[in-house]
């Protein structure tokens, strides 16, 4: 110990490492490291909030500036997790507020925080700076008006997706004169009107916003106003794109967009005219980031757009788009390296629009640098897969969406294990893969064998047995958090595995065919697992240990099982030992 | 046996991996460890005489599938299949839509799925002419519920029996559904909730013209007087008031039961329930596009999820001057 470096230089070079799993390797180097790089994070990420509690991160991490924390699982978007679930955020913010009074960065996903919590936020750091509210719900206007008011310092306010209580109320006049901090403002998911006098004086005095996403109740005729008094705006996200055909108003909103040289990535375009599409055309030629999924505009409107952003590298669409407009995509857009492309009408058997598999091999042949993918269509075909595989071996995210579950090769009629198999086998650097279409046990052999890299799957669907479970938690060494749908996967590949989910942040099944008695048995061996069983039926205690539970929410923590459950969410575990 | 394996045509290499590592699972994973295999679609036990029936006759079809793959043959409009159970049909023959979806003659070399549009969706109806080609069933959105019948059984999934997620559970209830629609699974496909609206209001506009009615999702948050938490309702998912009543005491019943004088069996709180809703002790009532709190009442069904934004449980006590306004308000606006 004679020969370490004084503290303070140690504390100087860590403070150049930043990725969370570097400071973790870190700290696993000796105690002195450890205790030096505990008082030096400054960043905190904590993927699951009950895998730990408060106390035991501020007993850890006294001096952190930068927390993020993340929630409900993942299924919870597609309305699988009942509401009332739990990932309050007001535990958090109740300790934080007393033991960490330089916090200037909260970033919340999926979680609830009630104004309360907001009032909390916006009295307790006085040098308080980013606030972004992910997929989160529970608070009205009312808590960004004392967010407002009170961060004097506000860089960001980012409600990306939330669920906002819209009562009347004009929060955006809550913002001091004073405050001319605001870099980034993203309201996109509020659903009444904003006061529009209060935001145009709020951007004037902005002069270093970058990010501005309005929300659809601001009306196209009102761009370009706002438009001139940010013209230094990276980021864009329209309101509503849609007004009366009139020739002025194209005209100035040209001119408008033309002044904004820095503009990068435009978003919003919901209601679209058609004919207002070419004001932003002057600006395609620099768009990195384009998202026209709201905008139910058709191919031909799509593919004039697409066709004049070479430097594109961000796409979000609906499939209007088509695979012509995808052909297109794939001609013009070199550079693309994460595509979108939703369902315009998810819920009816039949196509609507000309977008198959094709499209998606189309762009996989053209965009070399295409890392991510999210597709939703209607059918596909292993040969389709195999070629996507081959020509796109650098894809680090694939998540394809066949509308019909277990739909199979619609060419061969076969389940698409080998076009599956193809893509966890070519894309070596895989880290998260969504199944769809008919698949057994087998695709489930060639992930468990090849997809090393993976972190994240989702299955849906999919299966005979539970060897296909079993190849998956023996197999995917890299494997972070499996999500689960109607598979007919069981007791035994969960109970064969346990001490894989240890080393997992989570997994979620739901109505697959686990039994309680496995729920039990499963909490009593891995005490430091909670095992959530969540069941809406209400008579859980009566039920026999054979029945199969209805949802099951499996996480490893630290802090025991939490307390804060509703009645139809049962903890397994009957010995909370690691109670803090 | 192994578990069959759909589409394994006689691939050895792959057939003798797949043995091997179900041999060495047979010290973890013993055969028959007292699994109840039950039918996907959740008949009980006690009509496995229908399950079986229905595997004897998908392994006959499994055993076809390839000989048959590239075979389409087509029936004709409103023949039914023997086995198929009649109520379970997603649409009669009469309902069908105008527009034919599939050409009624076979092309000249049987193959169908290319013809005009790439697009069609050649997976299902090949699939189900496949293997319905037998049963001499055209019924299209009918076969692919078959279809699923016949694959589940066929690959011997073994569920619970509540499963609301169940492709075919969703297809029995949905027999009034016109036919372009798809029998709609809790949270399938994955598309977030504020697309879902979002794209609705679209769709109303250009479906209207079309003349295909919307039937995206529709969810509306519930709160209850006392409760700790909201919930959500689809009100697409229901047809009628009586419906989503009776689903709505299902979700709140664990609310109320502490205000029940016994604590009775489940039904016995489930019906207290009921008498407390019907009754004087909570009432239902939503908020309509106007932001005025109405009463639910006897608006017909449609105007009712037209106008509703979200609903609320309150004591009757809190409830008196919430007339039923609906009918006057809307003859009003007329």
């Amino acid at each position: 110990m004679g020969y370490s470096f004084p503290e303070e230089v140690l504390e100087h070079v860590f403070s150049f490492i930043s990725l969370h799993t570097d400071r973790n390797a870190v700290s696993l180097v000796c105690k002195s490291w450890y205790e030096i790089e505990r008082w030096c994070r400054r960043r905190i990420f904590i993927g699951n909030c009950y895998a730990v509690s408060p106390g035991i991160v501020i007993r850890r991490f006294p001096e952190v500036r930068s927390v993020e924390l993340k929630g409900k699982p993942h299924f919870a978007d597609f309305n699988l997790v009942p509401d009332g679930w739990g990932g309050y955020f007001y535990p958090w913010i109740c300790e934080m507020a007393r033991a960490y009074p330089w916090l200037e960065e909260i970033r919340l996903k999926r979680m609830v925080i009630t104004d309360e919590s907001l009032e909390l936020i916006s009295k307790s750091f006085k040098n308080f700076k980013v606030l972004v509210l992910s997929s989160c719900e529970g608070f009205s206007i009312d808590g960004l008006a004392a967010i407002a008011a009170n961060c004097r310092n506000l860089r960001e306010l980012d409600l990306r997706e939330s669920e906002v209580e819209d009562l009347s109320g004009h929060w955006l006049s809550h913002f001091p004169d004073s405050c001319t901090s605001l870099q980034s403002l993203n309201m996109s998911c509020l659903l009444s009107e904003v006061s529009f006098s209060a935001l145009v004086r709020l951007i004037a005095r902005s002069p270093n916003l970058k990010t501005l996403r309005l929300n659809r109740a601001v009306p196209l005729e009102k761009l370009s106003t706002l438009l001139h008094r940010a013209p230094q705006l990276v980021e864009l996200g329209t309101g509503a794109y849609s007004a009366e055909i009139r020739q002025d108003l194209l005209s100035n909103l040209t001119e408008a967009f033309a002044k904004c040289k820095e503009l990068e990535g435009l978003s919003g375009f919901w209601d679209v005219v058609p004919f207002y599409l070419p004001a932003f055309y002057s600006v395609c030629s620099r768009l990195t980031s384009l998202n026209l999924s709201y905008a139910t505009i058709q191919s031909p409107d799509v593919t004039k757009i697409i066709t004049q952003c070479p430097n594109l590298q961000r796409l979000s669409v609906l499939d209007y788009i088509e695979d012509t407009g995808l052909d297109a995509l794939s001609l013009s857009c070199k550079e693309l390296r994460e595509l979108r492309v939703f369902p315009s009408d998810p819920f009816v058997a039949d196509a609507n629009v000309a977008l198959t598999e094709q499209g998606l091999v189309s762009v996989s042949e053209g965009c070399s640098k295409l890392q991510s993918v999210l597709y939703f269509c209607r059918q596909m075909s292993n040969s389709a897969l195999t070629t996507i595989a081959k020509n796109r071996p650098n894809l680090t995210c694939f998540r394809l969406c066949i509308l019909e579950p277990r739909a199979p090769d619609y060419q061969t009629l076969e389940p698409l294990d080998h076009g599956f198999g193809a893509i966890v086998d070519h894309c070596k650097q895989l880290q998260r893969l969504s199944l769809s279409g008919l698949l057994t046990d087998r695709v489930f052999e060639y992930i468990g064998n090849r997809a090393k890299k993976l972190e994240m799957l989702s299955i849906a669907f999919a299966g005979d047995s539970d060897l296909g479970l079993h190849f998956v938690l023996s197999g995917c060494e890299s494997l972070r958090k499996l999500e689960i749908r109607d598979c007919p996967f069981g007791d035994k590949a969960l109970l064969a595995n346990v001490s894989k989910l240890e080393t997992m942040r989570s997994l979620w099944m739901s109505s697959c065919s686990v039994s309680l008695g496995a729920c039990k048995w499963l909490s009593q061996k891995m005490p430091r697992l909670n095992v959530e069983v969540i069941d809406e039926q209400g008579d859980l205690d009566s039920r026999p240990d054979s029945c199969h539970v209805e949802k099951l929410y499996v996480y490893r923590t630290v802090a025991g099982p939490r307390l804060d459950m509703p009645s139809f969410v049962r903890t397994m575990n009957q010995n909370p030992a690691y109670r803090r | 046996m192994p578990p069959p394996l759909l589409g394994i045509d006689g691939d050895d290499q792959g057939h003798v991996s797949l043995m091997t590592s179900a041999s060495t699972m047979e010290s973890i994973f013993p055969k028959n460890a007292g699994l109840t295999e039950r039918n996907y679609l959740g008949l009980s036990d006690s009509s496995s005489v229908d399950s079986s029936a229905v595997s004897g006759i998908s392994d006959v079809k499994r055993n076809n599938l390839n000989l048959k793959a590239t075979e389409l043959r087509l029936g004709l409009p409103g023949s039914q299949s023997p086995e198929r159970d009649p109520d379970a049909d997603l649409v009669s023959a009469e309902s069908l839509d105008e527009k034919p979806l599939f050409p009624l003659l076979p092309s000249k070399d049987g193959i169908c799925s290319g013809s005009q549009k790439t697009f069609v969706s050649g997976n299902k109806r090949g699939f189900s002419d496949t293997i319905c080609s037998n049963a001499n069933v055209n019924n299209k959105v009918s076969s692919c519920a078959q279809t699923t019948m016949i694959k589940d059984a066929t690959s011997k999934v073994v569920s619970q029996d509540q499963t609301h997620a169940t492709f075919g559970n969703n297809n029995k209830v949905n027999t009034s559904n016109p036919p372009a629609a798809k029998a709609q699974v809790v949270g399938w496909p994955p598309v977030r909730s504020f697309r879902k609206n979002i794209l609705a209001t679209n769709a109303k506009t250009n479906d209207e013209v079309d003349g295909k009615p919307g039937l995206t999702a529709l969810f509306v948050k519930v709160s209850m007087d006392g409760a700790p938490y909201l919930r959500k309702v689809d009100l697409r998912s229901y047809t009628t008031y009586q419906q989503l009543s009776s689903a709505l005491e299902k979700m709140f019943s664990c609310f109320t039961l502490g205000q029940c004088g016994s604590q009775g069996s489940q039904s016995l709180s489930e019906s207290k329930l009921r008498d407390l809703l019907h009754g004087s002790e909570y009432v239902l009532t939503y908020e309509d596009k106007d932001g005025d709190w109405m009463l639910v009442s006897d608006v017909p069904w449609d105007m009712f999820i037209g106008s509703c934004k979200r609903l609320k449980i309150m004591k009757g006590s809190d409830a008196i001057g919430l007339a039923p306004r609906a009918m006057e308000k809307s003859k009003n606006r007329n």
